[in-house]
């Protein structure tokens, strides 16, 4: 909402759950959680069919932490290996879940995404996954510590860490400026 | 941005360090009450064995928390309730996904370094366990893994914030299959919550003073929470919830989440009850969908529950005072 304000966009945001609300959006923020429950949670009354039409036919969306892992083809945990969690199965890259450790390793950097022109950003990384390979249309757009932590699809970005979790709102700008993008189409 | 009320910048918790040729940071508030965040709108659920937990995650729940004894059997095995064994709580971390808690003692300061070097993802200092000591929580800012307290009221849940807690759960009445208690407790916090915001409103200093001065809590930390409108952590139900309903009222009462203990696995529906109280969570506001959800479970095979006037033993009790 901040971004919206800043941007001085007239726009709102809802928490959206069904199948109804989301066929209403212009953008779609899958956020932090936990994405073994996200998935089969949103199974249970469509909203991952719907979620996946939408994005399929042009609707923004920006995954963070978990919401990365929901997007993606592939993912697996660092421990436990291959689980058999839902994935819309669009955002072409194999996720590492819990790369970086358990919630005591869990921190905080300094990291940047030159590509998207925002040169210095307070990543803040939960319990967060990474991303372990590419396709060939996915562009890295931050890397911390030679790992892959967001990347960019067509209408599709994903971070691994929380810009919703500081008050630096220049991810989300540029989100919104993706979303007006595709409402000019 | 979440709420940084009460944070302690420069605690020992709080790590900085390198990691290879990168500055970091850990345990600072962002990270330990982000961590509450992310399990927001879910539930946590007790489990004593792998086996509970895997049907906890397969049925949805957002993390576990690992007890030597269901809060039910420690009510009916007496004697000394401690935090469970290491190797249960290890074997449970690497057979799950979701984060794994587990509880300490009230007070007890070594139990919890056992947990935090285990690397559970957040220790519950909790009431279901004999307190260690009943005049001093820990001073959770001495720790980089998150902690969850449980408060029956304001005061309470802002004296656990200013020691440290990452997250807020009510108390409620643990093992007893009876949620009469955890919806005191949250209308009761909200209740207060709806007073000071009324006070900071109105620019009344000297009662917001007073008021600090009553819940034995700092200034600021009741300024800056007045001038939220609600607790600076997230704050989840706890306490005797048994059925997809009691976690749904719950949830409407204004919980960010709901923690079932007993109620799933002392039922004998537990794989189903588990699924139905993750759906009803989730899906509160709509009344069809929780009746779906209660359509899973089967009354006769809820825990039997207990009524809370006669109760030899008041777990909430324990540690209040402090």
């Amino acid at each position: 909402m901040a971004a919206l304000n800043d941007l001085g966009l007239d726009g709102s945001v809802s928490q959206v759950k069904t199948p109804d609300q989301i066929s209403k959006l212009d953008g779609l923020i899958i956020p932090g959680g936990e994405s073994t429950m996200m998935g089969q949670l949103s199974l249970v009354n469509g909203a991952l069919k719907k979620v996946k039409e939408k994005i399929e036919s042009g609707m923004p969306v920006f995954g963070i932490c978990a919401g990365m892992i929901l997007l993606s083809k592939n993912s697996k945990d660092r421990v436990v290996g291959k689980t058999e969690q839902p994935l819309l199965d669009l955002l072409d890259v194999e996720i590492e879940r819990n790369s970086f450790g358990r919630q005591k390793d869990s921190f905080e950097a300094q990291i940047s995404l030159e590509p998207i022109g925002i040169s210095s950003f307070q990543g803040i990384f939960i319990r967060a996954p990474s991303v372990l390979n590419t396709g060939s249309g996915v562009e890295t757009i931050s890397k911390f510590n030679e790992k892959t932590v967001a990347v960019k699809q067509g209408n599709m970005i994903a971070a691994a860490f929380h810009p919703e979790l500081t008050s630096d709102t220049s991810l989300h700008k540029y989100f919104v400026k993706m979303i007006q993008e595709s409402k000019l189409k | 941005m979440i709420p940084l009320a009460g944070d302690i910048k420069n605690s020992e918790g709080r790590i900085d360090e390198n990691m290879d040729s990168w500055e970091i940071t850990r345990g600072t508030s962002t990270l330990k009450r982000g961590f509450a965040h992310m399990l927001k709108n879910g539930v946590v659920m007790d489990v004593t064995t792998v086996e509970q937990a895997q049907i906890a995650e397969d049925a949805g729940a957002v993390s576990v928390m690992v007890l030597d004894k269901l809060p039910s059997d420690v009510r009916k095995a007496g004697g000394v309730a401690r935090t469970a064994s290491i190797r249960v709580i290890q074997e449970i971390m690497d057979n799950v996904t979701i984060p794994v808690m587990a509880k300490c003692r009230i007070g007890h300061v070594y139990e919890a370094k056992v947990l935090a070097e285990a690397n559970v993802d957040m220790i519950d200092e909790s009431e279901v366990l004999t307190p260690a000591d009943e005049n001093h929580h820990i001073w959770k800012w001495d720790y980089t893994t998150p902690f969850v307290n449980g408060a029956r009221s304001l005061a309470e849940a802002l004296r656990r914030v200013e020691e440290g807690a990452a997250m807020i759960r009510t108390k409620g009445e643990p093992g007893t299959g009876n949620v009469a208690e955890a919806i005191l407790h949250i209308k009761k916090v909200n209740d207060e919550l709806r007073t000071i915001k009324a006070i900071f409103d109105s620019g009344d200093k000297q009662d917001l003073v007073k008021i600090a001065r009553d819940f034995r809590v700092s200034y600021d930390l009741v300024k800056e929470t007045a001038k939220i409108g609600r607790l600076p952590v997230v704050n989840f139900a706890a306490g005797g919830i048994a059925t997809p309903a009691d976690a749904a009222y719950l949830m409407s009462l204004g919980c960010d989440g709901i923690f079932v203990g007993s109620g799933i696995f002392k039922a004998d529906d537990a794989k189903e009850r588990a699924r139905a109280v993750v759906l009803a969570t989730t899906f509160w506001e709509d009344a069809d969908a929780v009746k779906e959800a209660q359509k899973l479970i089967n009354e006769k095979q809820s825990i039997l529950g207990l009524d809370v006037k006669n109760l030899e033993l008041k777990m909430q009790e324990r540690g209040g005072s402090a």
